[in-house]
């Protein structure tokens, strides 16, 4: 009987239910939405706080220090020591290589280009390598995403090189043409622009670099770009300080600190250490956005629930008449309140349903629209979505079914409750 | 025409009418009017938001430093740049000045030594790290790497082009940049010690990127011998920051305004429904489908205007407990959002009320009070 006065309920108020079932689909379309934006939303910022570029850098222990005033190194090119660039892709077998965007070395290299005295900094542009059984393509172009070159990015294995703007416009220089680096005539593959001191130098893939400094197999320095965790007190703890569990936790951690940390451990005889500039200040931004969106997230959270339970306010005021013949019937306030309620519950679910289908489309398109990249609604949310659907739309139905059940039949059957 | 005194009247009537329906309907009308309140609030909140979150954070950014980069372009600076640029400035940012000299220690290693504005570093660049800030002439702030060098604790010596100076270590700097590899100093003692002008001005400029440009312009004009380049790095990531912020917080208002105002329709076609008894009566008793219509406009245009109000309210409460909460800082409120937000919601409601009122139309009394 009960069931039947629920099925019967839904198929021929088929109308009023869909009106309803709209109201609460798309309010819990957009909870799913706000929740898997918000949930994402750390990670999304963090990837764009990259567009500042490398947040750590990698430099050799017994590094000498640097002499270099406005982009222009003034030591005698035998001197400071070099990492191994053999090392450089077991980066990508380090604990957080998932948080490591981007990395580039850097090489560089005091040359003579007619008769002018020039840096020339080989590294990677869009190097591809493999570490275990992963391709990773890794370089300049994605860890300094302000480069622009006018022109084309000469390969990883090409004689090609990109000279700097300034430098460009100084020697009268323009893409395509040829300059001579050693006794070697190599092709400009485009002319850089970086507003920095890549302006006044010549980058060039890592080879030409190490052939013309003479150093096989060497790099100067490293910048790595890594997606990392603000910064609390804990990340300054000194590693050798700490012990076991702390250790572990610490190290677990994606810090700038323990990712340099992990740097250093699988690239032999190195220092890394944060670039504080940007790791520092990406956190306070990155707590900041953070938060902003997750109270903007949490009212749009607590508009929807208004939508779906003044939705289902006003579908219980409508049936009032109902409700007055069956109390005239004889029916019990509780036997009332309860058909009422198993409606809206399972009214809840089937549009709850639709409505989560909806959120997760909707999610991936705010993400592909806002960060270039997808959200993906986690189905572990649809269960905790749904009891929520059924939260607001009992406690939304609840009070309107209080008042209507306490109503006089007699009153409301004439027309007048 | 009719006379004053029933214009008058009828006008109260009016009045009276929509006052009474507001009054007997107390639940429905509450629920519009919440309806109403959550969608200008949420309006509120984010128009707010958009302006304030946005100067916020471009406050935030400016802790990256310095964003514009002023350069001599042969050797040295004429020695009042620094004055030029921040006559340019005043009020819309700071400028640091640093010179460079190659120096060497006792040992005869090299080292760079730079000079500039301690004060005005401390401020600007917040990501320095040091040990103890330099407090009285001679002091030095010694980089990481360069603390390997000189002394740490005792007063050294440190000499350019034969002539001497004597520096106390104050604090150790680290940065993890190149920063760590130089020696501080105070630009007074670096003048008088070496001759050499600053080189470069490092500018922190805040505002958004228009006012950038123009103050970049501003300073190319001020000091024509100087070459004026943005740090790139931190203006693009700013702007494609921002941009993401104000599409995300944009489509967040978008999805809290359509929800509320489905809200506000589902609610005024309740209470269309409700009543019609009470627009049957009025119909019968010869009000024409004008009448009526206007009547009910003017109901939903009240409510609207309504939740305009106690939304624009708690909308502005909201805000700025979003911007103390995570901003720490006061959020200024614009009475300019009061407008837009006002006849925003008035709109909505209409909008809204439009559905329902096509429903009235077809309202026969006849039949509604005979009780089908």
């Amino acid at each position: 009987m009960f069931v039947r006065l629920v099925y019967e309920s839904f198929r021929r108020q088929r109308r009023r239910k869909l009106l309803a079932g709209i109201a609460i689909a798309l309010g819990v379309s957009v909870a799913t939405a706000m929740i898997a934006v918000a949930n994402d939303i750390g990670d999304k910022v963090s990837r764009e706080l990259r567009a500042y570029g490398a947040n750590i850098l990698v430099t050799p222990q017994d590094d000498t220090l640097d002499l270099e005033v406005g982009g222009v190194n003034l030591k005698p090119p035998s001197d400071g020591a070099y990492l191994s660039e053999a090392d450089l892709p077991k980066i990508k077998g380090m604990f957080w290589r998932n948080n490591i965007v981007a990395f580039a070395p850097q090489l560089p290299v005091n040359a003579t280009v007619t008769g002018q005295e020039v840096t020339v900094v080989g590294t990677y542009f869009a190097k591809r390598f493999s570490y275990g059984k992963q391709e990773y393509v890794s370089g300049a172009i994605k860890t300094f995403p302000w480069w622009k070159v006018d022109g084309t990015w000469p390969a990883d294995n090409s004689e090609d090189v990109l000279v700097g703007e300034r430098l460009a416009q100084r020697m009268q220089i323009r893409s395509g043409s040829q300059i001579p680096l050693a006794g070697k005539l190599h092709r400009v593959a485009g002319i850089l622009s970086t507003a920095g001191a890549e302006d006044d130098q010549i980058v060039a893939p890592l080879p030409v670099a190490q052939r013309l400094s003479g150093r096989t197999g060497s790099v100067r320095r490293v910048y790595v770009s890594a997606i990392t965790k603000p910064e609390d007190d804990f990340a300054k703890r000194d590693p050798k300080t700490l012990s076991g569990a702390v250790y572990d936790r610490w190290y677990c951690s994606p810090y700038a600190q323990s990712i340099a940390y992990q740097l250093q451990e699988v690239i032999t005889h190195s220092h890394a250490e944060p670039i504080r500039q940007v790791s520092q200040n990406e956190g306070v931004v990155l707590n900041r956005i953070t938060g902003l969106m997750l109270l903007v997230s949490l009212a749009a959270l607590l508009a929807s629930a208004l939508a779906v339970a003044s939705g289902m306010a006003t579908t219980v005021l409508e049936r009032r008449a109902e409700i007055g013949l069956m109390k005239a019937l004889g029916a019990r306030r509780s036997a009332v309140a309860r058909l009422f309620l198993a409606e809206s519950v399972l009214l809840a679910v089937l549009s709850g349903s639709v409505g989560f289908a909806a959120g997760s489309i909707l999610a991936r398109h705010i993400g592909l629209a806002i960060f270039g990249s997808q959200i993906s609604a986690q189905p572990v949310l649809l269960p905790f979505v749904l009891l929520i659907a059924i939260g607001v739309t009992f406690a939304g139905s609840a009070l309107a079914i209080r008042r209507a059940v306490s109503l006089d039949p007699a009153y409301v059957l004439r027309g007048e409750g | 025409m009719k006379p004053s005194g029933q214009r008058r009247r009828s006008a109260s009537m009016f009045l009276r009418l929509l006052l009474r329906a507001a009054l007997r309907q107390r639940q429905r009308t509450a629920a519009a009017l919440a309806a109403m309140t959550v969608a200008a609030a949420a309006a509120t909140a984010i128009l707010l938001l958009f302006t304030d979150v946005q100067a916020k954070l471009q406050r935030q950014f400016r802790n990256y430093g310095a964003n514009v980069i002023v350069a001599a372009k042969s050797g040295q600076l004429p020695p009042d740049a620094l004055e030029r640029i921040r006559r340019v400035l005043v009020g819309r940012g700071q400028a640091v000045p640093f010179a460079y000299v190659v120096a060497r220690t006792s040992e005869d290693q090299a080292v760079v030594v730079a000079g500039t504005d301690l004060p005005a570093v401390r401020k600007q660049d917040t990501w320095w790290e040091t040990t103890g800030w330099p407090v009285s002439a001679h002091d030095a702030l010694i980089g990481a790497k360069a603390a390997g060098l000189v002394s740490a604790s005792k007063p050294f010596e440190l000499s350019f082009q034969q002539r001497k100076i004597v520096l106390n270590p104050a604090g150790i700097l680290r940065t993890g940049s190149s920063e760590d590899s130089r020696i501080f100093i105070g630009m007074d003692e670096f003048q008088t010690w070496t001759g050499v002008p600053a080189s470069t001005v490092e500018v922190a400029v805040s505002g958004p990127a228009a006012q950038i440009n123009a103050v970049m312009h501003a300073i190319e004009t001020a000091v024509p011998d100087a070459e004026v380049r943005p740090v790139r790095q931190l203006v693009e990531g700013e702007t494609r920051i921002l941009g993401t912020m104000r599409s995300t917080l944009l489509f967040a208002a978008i999805f809290i305004v359509i929800t509320a105002s489905l809200c506000v329709l589902a609610t005024l076609t309740g209470w269309v429904l409700d009543r019609r008894r009470d627009f049957a009566v009025m119909k019968a008793l010869g009000a024409s489908n004008l009448t009526i219509h206007g009547f009910f406009a003017a109901e939903a245009a009240a409510l609207g205007a309504g939740g305009g109000v106690i939304g624009f309210v708690g909308g502005t409460g909201i805000a700025a407990w979003i911007s103390h909460s995570n901003f720490d800082t006061a959020l200024s409120p614009r009475l300019l959002v009061f407008p837009p937000v006002l006849l925003g919601s008035i709109a909505i409601a209409l909008l809204a009320a439009a559905v329902p009122m096509s429903l009235l139309g077809r309202i026969e009394p006849a039949n509604i009070l005979r009780g089908e």
